[in-house]
């Protein structure tokens, strides 16, 4: 069975400097998929570059189709979400405003209001705080809204970039909780990128090692864990 | 009192006209950074298309409601079709390019309609109303009602509309809409169009007051900028009260003080645009923006 | 499965390079050449020329160091003014009113012109400070179009809205130059010495200042250059500059009038740099041959709507070049000369 997402030999600029060099990764349908690396490996634009925010070359493949080259607003329409670096919140608009605009681009809007239940029950403290202006909430009440804005558009695949960064331990865990909840229950596939090796490692099926826009190593994220060369120089033991 | 109250309800009349302009500016301004030149000859093409409807024997409303709906899409048109192209330039050559739509349409206009003023006819009586013992022209009163209804209309829609929330994420934050399936091109789009649509409103109700010239917005726009400096141009609601404070600024001044005239009325705006911006920067309702290095 | 690579671990603090070459001789010896030859053309021309053309580009070498002015403050240090007919007004009245109130000869006016308008400047660009873009922009909109109504005010010293007339100086040292000509030399001495002293200034640490707090104010702030200085200065240097095109004008014109001075000036100038090219000197040039020939050529075309010519011509301008000429200029350079060197470099 062909993976929901496929990239091959993708390849990455922002102006005149070149970030990745022609990767190849796959996100199995169904399946936790996580890219690790350092500072400035290319992780995020990796992202960008799935979702059309930069200006790539090479094949990216949804469902069979070929995305690369399209604009972001409708890849997105295919049913891909993305929680990109930095929230990307709306701080102006009040949090229930937020997850409306995630659901805009939903052709079928039956159930809006059971996907807010939803949403709500996953992450209580959003409920609370559904009239408040997201920019007055905390960097990870930030970050849930994040990840429910993108839930809201009923996404196939779940672009998540570096989750973690930045959050306490115990919110981080929670989160990651959730993601591991809907992978299972909604069957929503996730490709998570993450400077948190262990916990994403905890996480995912599959990972793959990014450098300097290569990528230098993949295989199932259990062998990963137990590797030498990466638990001492990312899990740091 | 009673030539206080008559003054006041003047202003907030012209008041209301200056509002509608710098509403559209402050729109535009704020969904792309762009300040937009034309937006006072924008709004004196379309009151002559009006007046051209009028000619041809259409009945006010329904030649007021047809113009509205030309400015709206020919707003809509020129962000699509001559905005666009230079999205992405540097700002200031956008704001250029939006000079040469100003000379455009006024030197189009003048071609077209000749540089003779003409008169404009109001929709609302010329009989004047007495409320107790004060007289207030009943354009002015409609003038304000009309503005009232716009402005009322348009909160609406960003309020309570999906399209309407659409629009105002797109100004705030265009790569988090994209990631929201949002087309932005689209919504600025829309942001012109509706621009377009007040400052017709705008003409309309200016044009019987000051008679029709393809010249005849250009104090005005230099009054709306006046307001959306003294509203601050990050807010849509302080365009509307920076228009009517100017208005009745501007109004109250006239009568009060007795060396200036009509000329030095000018300064009166000039005066107030520093004296704001001496006093807080960015506007009565601007927001300082808080940015990280 | 693949085993762990060690020599991507390896190779990580190295740093490969592509060896980039410099360009070949001819490339580099090119811009040399071309402004000689600008050079011996612009000495040439008044000879070659009838006076009245050699009239217009008096007025475009003095719309040039206008420009250059405004281009120093918008362009390099990124605050907008549309204030500038006011000190090119300043310039102009004061060369007008020491020549026809107290008799001084026009050389010294233009100095004194520059140096109180470098004052008026730099204290104009305190307050201005606390002031970001479109409000700078708005606050200098608003002294722009006060001039010409201050200027109608004080009719005893400006002669009103009838403005002051001057006579045209002949050529000093009975040189065989007719007014025009000798014009023509003047500002273009004038010319070339303040675009060699602006060169100098942009192209050191001020320069480098001036960008730095463009592009991120705080940043620059928290590397210890001194924005207030910076941006003071500049505002006074810059309006010097436009004040000396004005005292200029004022000789060149032999008449100065209020209703020159309006806002619309201001606008012209904006325009004029930013066709011409924000944040590069030669802009100032090609701005001000813009600004003075393209409004005839729209009449030419078009007796009925002149100005509906020259929006059009605005509007593809910034189509087709929205860096402004010089940035076009550069970017054909750039294309023409990296050919040669990414062949080479590209494995």
């Amino acid at each position: 069975m062909p993976a929901l997402l496929e990239a091959r030999d993708l390849q990455a600029q922002y102006a005149w400097t070149k970030v990745l060099h022609g990767l190849s990764f796959a996100v199995e349908t169904g399946g936790i998929t996580t890219i690790l690396g350092a500072n400035g490996a290319g992780k995020t634009t990796t992202l960008r570059a799935v979702c059309g925010m930069v200006k790539t070359a090479g094949e990216v493949r949804f469902d069979g189709q070929r995305i690369d080259g399209k604009a972001t607003e409708d890849i997105v329409r295919l049913g891909i979400a993305h929680a990109p670096e930095g929230r990307g919140t709306f701080v102006d608009l009040s949090v229930e405003e937020n997850l409306r605009l995630g659901a805009y681009a939903r052709r079928d809007t039956s159930n809006l209001a059971g996907d807010y239940e939803r949403v709500y029950q996953y992450f209580p403290v959003l409920a609370e705080r559904r009239r408040q202006q997201a920019g007055t909430l905390s960097g990870g009440e930030q970050q849930m809204l994040a990840v429910s804005r993108a839930l809201m558009s009923r996404p196939r695949l779940l672009l998540l970039d570096e989750p973690s960064l930045g959050l306490a331990p115990l919110i981080v865990r929670e989160i990651f909780r959730i993601v591991r909840t809907i992978n299972r229950d909604d069957g929503v596939s996730v490709l998570l990128v993450e400077q948190n090796a262990s916990l994403a490692l905890d996480l995912a099926d599959h990972a793959y090692l990014l450098e300097t826009g290569r990528v230098v190593m993949s295989g199932p994220a259990a062998d990963l864990k137990k590797d030498d060369a990466i638990r001492r120089s990312y899990l740091g033991y | 009192m009673d030539i206080f109250i008559q003054q006041v309800v003047s202003g907030l009349a012209t008041g209301g006209i200056y509002a509608s302009l710098a509403l559209g500016l402050v729109m535009i301004y704020q969904a792309t950074d762009v300040v937009n030149f034309a937006q006072g000859s924008m709004a004196m093409f379309s009151t002559y298309l009006a007046w051209s409807m009028l000619q041809a024997g259409l009945p006010y409303w329904v030649a007021f409601c047809a113009t509205l709906a030309i400015a709206f899409v020919g707003g809509l048109l020129i962000e699509r079709v001559i905005v666009r192209p230079v999205e992405n330039a540097p700002i200031l050559a956008i704001v250029i390019v939006t000079l040469g739509l100003l000379v455009i349409l006024v030197s189009v206009a003048g071609w077209i309609y000749s540089y003779i003023q003409k008169p404009f006819p109001s929709p609302f009586p010329d009989k004047p109303l007495k409320i107790g013992n004060i007289v207030f022209g009943a354009h002015d009163l409609g003038a304000i009602g009309v503005t009232l209804i716009v402005l009322l209309l348009l909160f609406l829609f960003f309020r309570y509309t999906t399209l309407g929330l659409a629009m105002r994420a797109a100004a705030q934050n265009p790569l988090s809409s994209r990631l929201c399936g949002i087309r932005v091109s689209w919504m600025l789009g829309l942001g012109w169009g509706l621009a377009a649509m007040f400052g017709a409103v705008a003409g309309l109700m200016v044009a019987p007051v000051v008679f029709l010239d393809p010249n005849m917005m250009g104090g005005i726009q230099l009054y709306a900028f006046a307001a959306a400096t003294v509203g601050g141009f990050t807010s849509p609601l302080g365009a509307v009260v920076g228009g009517l404070l100017v208005g009745v600024t501007e109004n109250l001044v006239g009568t009060y003080v007795h060396f200036i005239g009509t000329e030095l009325k000018l300064t009166v705006a000039l005066a107030m645009i520093i004296i704001v911006l001496l006093v807080k920067p960015s506007g009565l309702f601007g927001r300082t923006t808080i940015r990280r290095v | 499965m693949p085993a762990p690579s060690q020599t991507a671990m390896e190779t990580e603090g190295r740093v490969e390079r592509a060896p980039v070459a410099a360009p070949a001789g001819a490339v580099r010896i090119a811009p040399r050449v071309g402004l000689i030859a600008l050079l011996a053309a612009s000495v040439l021309l008044p000879f070659a020329l009838s006076n009245f053309r050699v009239f217009q580009f008096t007025q475009v070498l003095i719309y040039a160091i206008a420009l250059l002015g405004l281009n120093m403050l918008t362009g390099y240090n990124g605050q907008i003014s549309l204030g500038h007919s006011a000190f090119y007004a300043i310039g102009a009245y004061t060369t007008a009113i020491m020549i026809d109130q107290w008799n001084v000869g026009y050389g010294w006016t233009i100095p004194v012109a520059g140096l109180l308008c470098l004052v008026v400047g730099f204290l104009f660009g305190r307050p201005a400070l606390r002031l970001e873009g479109l409000y700078l922009a708005l606050a200098t909109l608003a002294l722009a179009l006060a001039v010409p109504q201050i200027l109608k005010y004080f009719e005893h010293w400006t002669g009103g809205s009838q403005g002051i007339v001057l006579s045209k100086p002949n050529a000093p040292l009975g040189l065989p130059l007719n007014p025009d000509q000798w014009l023509y030399f003047l500002t273009l001495g004038v010319t070339l010495l303040l675009f060699v002293l602006a060169k100098n200034l942009l192209a050191g640490r001020v320069g480098r200042a001036l960008v730095a707090i463009r592009d991120n104010h705080i940043a620059a702030e928290a590397m210890g250059v001194d924005n207030a200085l910076y941006k003071s200065m500049i505002f006074g240097v810059s309006a010097a500059y436009t004040g000396v095109a004005g005292a200029l004008s004022a000789v060149a014109i032999a008449f100065v009038a209020p209703d020159s001075f309006d806002a619309f000036l201001s606008i012209t100038f904006l325009t004029g740099i930013v066709i011409g090219g924000l944040a590069t000197i030669s802009g100032a040039v090609f701005g001000a041959l813009f600004i003075l020939f393209v409004p005839n050529w729209a009449q030419d075309i078009s007796k009925a709507a002149p100005w509906a010519i020259f929006g059009t011509f605005l509007i593809i301008f910034m189509y087709v070049m929205p860096h402004g000429i010089s940035g076009f200029c550069r970017l054909v350079w750039i294309r023409l000369t990296r050919s040669s060197v990414t062949r080479r470099n590209a494995r």
